[in-house]
């Protein structure tokens, strides 16, 4: 179940340092415990046990290929339709284990959801990409109703004003950054708890990236968020916790202010100066 | 990447050097306006009293380029400390250095009276604030956290020397009304002195920041840091 070697930062420091940076009432939604993830015979994932807190927002920092995107996508198990994968260890969602066999993951991933580095947005009406999700789980019962949850979402993730006399044009006429917000609303639709986001902002202008980024900063007070991010500037503006991973293990998880003024991890002070990565 | 790193750090380098360089000139600025009282010399203090522009010169370049590196490399961890402190430092400095026209300035007043009295305290307290100046930049380069806490140290003695200068001179005043007006530019200088080792203090201060991120402002001089849980 452990990890063969352990993580550079030990359970009880991470979870100690952690605990200190967060509001002494704000609850634990995530919680991963000592987890590995396998491609096939190499682990991509060493020993993560970290706790994430409902309501904030928390980004994953560190180089390719040092696992952040991996371990994001174990939050709603989104790995497992990769073909010879294997998981350890564990994952609470509100102190649910999410590997749990009788878990239903298409419910998980109703309340885990994701936004994507590209936005994928379908090839339908704009209005048919929000309301897609909403009809398939049969989330609205009358075309009133479907209406109203479309609009709300849209305005959540910042979007109605600009598409609300053009529902029915295609999604894919939208520019790049409306179609990532698109993404979002699309997301929001379902009213997810938690909202996992691959470096949403990465293919974006500095004008597109900048209203992803307030989105963020309103989506917080109702969802928590978990954010990978290459952009060391923007993880330091959006989030509250920041996480630092180097070669598949969890090296330092603190308050963002501190991860990027004064580390405490030799390794992090690196990275963040640009010395190494 | 490695060698935008690399321009950074020749850039961070440089400020380094232009800091110690305006370090140095104002240290050298304390040393001759205090030895143009001791000694009485005109002439040096007159020096003082007109040569502050090469500081101030140093003060808006190193602000430039404290505001460059800020804009244009958005600098994390101990690169942003050690820029914050540099801006920092330099304010300090560029203080440094008027204070030194302000002792000038009362010397030469001081001048146009006979001598209150044999001058050593008023030396001694130039010589530690020189000192404690030095330390704070040397501290600065070597990135030595221990010297910089010696240097905080040393600003009690210079408070006890102002005082006691204060003391001393208020019996001369007492005594002979004549004295009052020279003493008084005496004290002023002995303040003047104790403020060049408050802005050492900053610079010291500052540097244990840089270096450890551990603010220490403020506080008693042995009392634990409170900005990083143990």
């Amino acid at each position: 179940m452990n990890s063969a070697s352990p993580p550079l930062t030990s359970l009880s420091r991470v979870a100690g340092r952690a605990a200190a940076a967060a509001p002494p009432d704000t609850p634990v939604k995530i919680e991963a415990d000592r987890l590995n993830f396998y491609y096939g015979p190499k682990r991509a994932l060493d020993g993560i046990s970290i706790r994430i807190r409902t309501n904030l927002v928390t980004a994953f920092i560190g180089p390719s290929g040092c696992g952040k995107s991996t371990f994001l996508r174990t939050l709603n198990r989104m790995n497992d339709i990769i073909p010879a994968t294997r998981v350890e260890g564990t994952v609470l969602l509100d102190g649910k284990d999410v590997y749990d066999p009788h878990v239903d993951v298409v419910a998980l991933r109703r309340r885990v959801g994701m936004v994507f580095q590209k936005s994928n947005p379908f090839p339908k009406s704009i209005f048919e990409n929000v309301a897609y999700g909403l009809r398939i789980n049969g989330m609205a019962r009358t075309r009133a109703e479907l209406n109203d949850r479309v609009e709300e979402s849209l305005r959540q993730a910042a979007i109605f004003e600009e598409v609300k006399d053009r529902l029915n044009d295609s999604a894919l006429a939208l520019s790049g950054g409306q179609q990532q917000r698109l993404c979002i609303a699309r997301a929001l639709a379902i009213r997810p708890e938690v909202l996992l986001m691959d470096e949403p902002a990465s293919a974006l202008d500095p004008i597109a990236t900048q209203r992803i980024e307030e989105l963020i900063y309103d989506l917080k007070k109702t969802y928590t968020i978990v954010i990978v991010t290459h952009n060391m500037q923007q993880a330091a503006r959006v989030s509250d916790h920041t996480a630092f991973f180097w070669l598949g293990r969890l090296v330092e998880y603190d308050r963002t202010d501190r991860i990027f003024t004064a580390p405490a991890e030799k390794l992090t002070e690196d990275y963040v100066t640009g010395r190494c990565g | 990447m490695e060698r935008v790193v690399r321009h950074f750090q020749e850039e961070l380098e440089a400020l380094k050097e232009r800091l110690l360089g305006m370090g140095g000139l104002a240290e050298e600025r304390v040393r001759v306006a205090v030895n143009g009282v001791t000694d009485r010399d005109g002439e040096a203090l007159h020096a003082v009293m007109t040569g502050d522009e090469p500081i101030n010169d140093f003060h808006i370049e190193i602000d430039d380029r404290c505001f460059k590196l800020l804009a244009l490399h958005q600098p994390m961890a101990a690169d942003l400390r050690t820029i914050v402190a540099a801006v920092k430092i330099n304010t300090d400095l560029e203080r440094v250095g008027d204070l030194a026209v302000n002792v000038a300035e009362a010397g030469k007043r001081y001048l146009q009276h006979p001598p209150v009295k044999p001058l050593i305290d008023i030396p001694r307290m130039g010589n530690i604030a020189q000192e404690m100046l030095r330390d704070a930049l040397d501290a600065f380069v070597r990135r030595d956290v221990g010297l910089a806490e010696a240097v905080l140290a040393k600003d009690d003695d210079l408070d006890g020397l102002k005082t006691q200068i204060f003391r001393e001179l208020l019996t001369f005043m007492l005594q002979d009304t004549a004295t009052i007006e020279p003493a008084l530019d005496l004290i002023l200088i002995s303040r003047h002195l104790e403020r060049i080792g408050d802005h050492a203090t900053n610079v010291a201060e500052d540097v244990i920041f840089m270096v450890s991120a551990r603010d220490v402002r403020h506080q008693p001089f042995d009392a634990p840091s409170h900005n990083r849980p143990a």
